[in-house]
């Protein structure tokens, strides 16, 4: 039969071979690559396509929304109490500590203002809720529910109620990817609480450890010690708790000291984490694209 | 130029949800790439609707989900659904032993481009684990496989 139907295909593809098609979308690709990551200049492209991939990271949230609803409507009468006793035994302790953080703070403006320093930066926190999603298993990376339609943008630093989380490296309409301090590729400027020292704090890629690798020897740090963000860099609010110095070895015949650093936020439990405006967003946002232009 | 069928599409939604599902660490590693296996599969058996392009969008979605530098999983993925429309015609002839090595060495070269981009942007050098999905990849082949020769006929009547 001559007749050519639907059903009788040809056996070859017709079309632009696979070939050339191949190698113009790799020549796509790699045009997007180096404009992601040299330039950054692809945030439109990603927040367009996004909207796209938001129902799905949505879906796969949907489960564990629902499965944490369904269990806090029924929860029992006697759990919700001791629940309700243990929080207001804790915020009678807060409270306690905040009296007493008034008066410190009353101080610290006093002696400021005697010593001439710039003034301590107004802060603003928006609480967001982190995803159930998991983006890959060697970077430590989370997505939140604020995005630039909340004013969340690049760069912003991302606390829990005990420390440093991290910081937003893509701010989408309705959410944002954020980088944790653990991830291996973020660094963190901190000093020690006890003496002042500023160092570095690199992620280990492990969500239990940080590394600490630029300290000499003879650096003053001893287990224990409270590692607190330094502010130096203008990505993090100056104070915030990063970590607690848990291991210290000091070999003679290295430059540097092995320091290791427990995390101070719970980076891996949890589910809100506080997104923080501090200074003006504007000057810090300025910062962030001259960082990317250099 | 066909587009590929509307069931390519929710199968692809399905595969990016799974591939962000979230998972304990000591899991995740495990996590067979499910945009390629889908690639694969519908590229092996639909090549004229599925394929380059349909690997392209699946890979840069991925990208996007992910938050990885944007075309590197799309560059690795359009690899993937180019050689498997080329060699489609062997590969569905293949006994299922040897297409699970086709498979597997898709998988791998996946695997290998990505690994090779992460080099040039200077990113972290992942240890052995990062070969794991591979393993697991090919064993959800072969129920995917056969679930996919189920459906063929049906998808191929639309």
């Amino acid at each position: 039969m001559a007749i050519q139907s639907e059903q009788h295909r040809p056996l070859l593809l017709r079309g632009p071979s696979p070939g050339s098609r191949f190698l113009l979308l790799w020549v796509v690709c790699i045009l997007l690559m180096v404009l992601d990551h040299q330039q950054n200049q692809t945030r439109n492209v990603r927040a367009a396509l996004s909207v796209a991939t938001y129902p799905l990271q949505a879906l796969v949230n949907l489960p564990f929304t629902v499965g944490s609803w369904v269990s806090q409507s029924l929860s029992s009468r006697n759990a919700l109490l001791s629940e309700n006793e243990a929080l207001r035994s804790q915020i009678l302790q807060q409270q306690f500590q905040l009296q007493k953080l008034d008066a410190l703070q009353v101080e610290n403006t006093r002696l400021r203002e005697m010593m001439r320093s710039a003034a301590e930066v107004a802060e603003r926190i928006l609480v967001a809720e982190i995803r159930s999603v998991d983006l890959d298993p060697y970077r430590h990376r989370l997505v939140i529910n604020k995005g630039s339609r909340d004013g969340a943008y690049t760069g912003q630093a991302i606390l829990d109620a005990y420390g440093v989380i991290g910081q937003i490296t893509s701010a989408e309409p309705l959410s944002s990817q954020a980088i944790l301090i653990t991830d291996p590729s973020h660094a963190t400027p901190v000093e020690i609480n006890r003496n002042g020292i500023r160092t570095v704090v690199l992620g280990s890629g492990d969500a239990r450890e940080l590394n600490l690798p630029f300290l000499p020897n003879s650096t003053d740090i001893q287990v224990g010690d409270l590692l607190v963000t330094s502010g130096l860099g203008g990505q993090f609010p100056p104070g915030y708790p990063v970590g607690v110095v848990s291991e210290v070895l000091r070999d003679s015949g290295k430059n540097f000291a092995t320091v290791r650093a427990r995390p101070s936020a719970q980076l891996d439990r949890g589910r809100q984490v506080l997104l923080v405006w501090f200074g003006e967003p504007q000057r810090v946002r300025q910062e962030n694209e001259e960082e990317v232009q250099e | 130029m066909r587009t590929p069928p509307w069931q390519f599409w929710l199968s692809l939604g399905v595969a990016l949800m799974l591939s962000v599902l979230p998972l304990p660490y000591d899991y995740a590693v495990w996590n067979p790439d499910w945009v390629a296996l889908v690639v694969i599969c519908w590229a092996l058996h639909y090549p004229r609707r599925v394929g380059v392009g349909a690997a392209w969008v699946g890979g840069l979605l991925l990208d996007v989900m992910q938050g990885t530098l944007l075309g590197s999983q799309a560059m690795a993925m359009t690899l993937v659904g180019y050689l498997t429309v080329k060699f489609y015609l062997r590969i569905r002839v293949f006994p299922l032993g040897q297409q699970a090595a086709a498979v597997a060495m898709f998988l791998a070269l996946y695997h290998f481009v990505l690994f090779w981009i992460e080099g040039v942007i200077g990113g972290p050098a992942p240890g052995l684990d990062r070969w794991y999905a591979i393993a697991l990849g090919v064993v959800a082949w072969v129920p995917l496989q056969a679930a996919f020769r189920i459906l063929w006929p049906r998808i191929l009547k639309t």
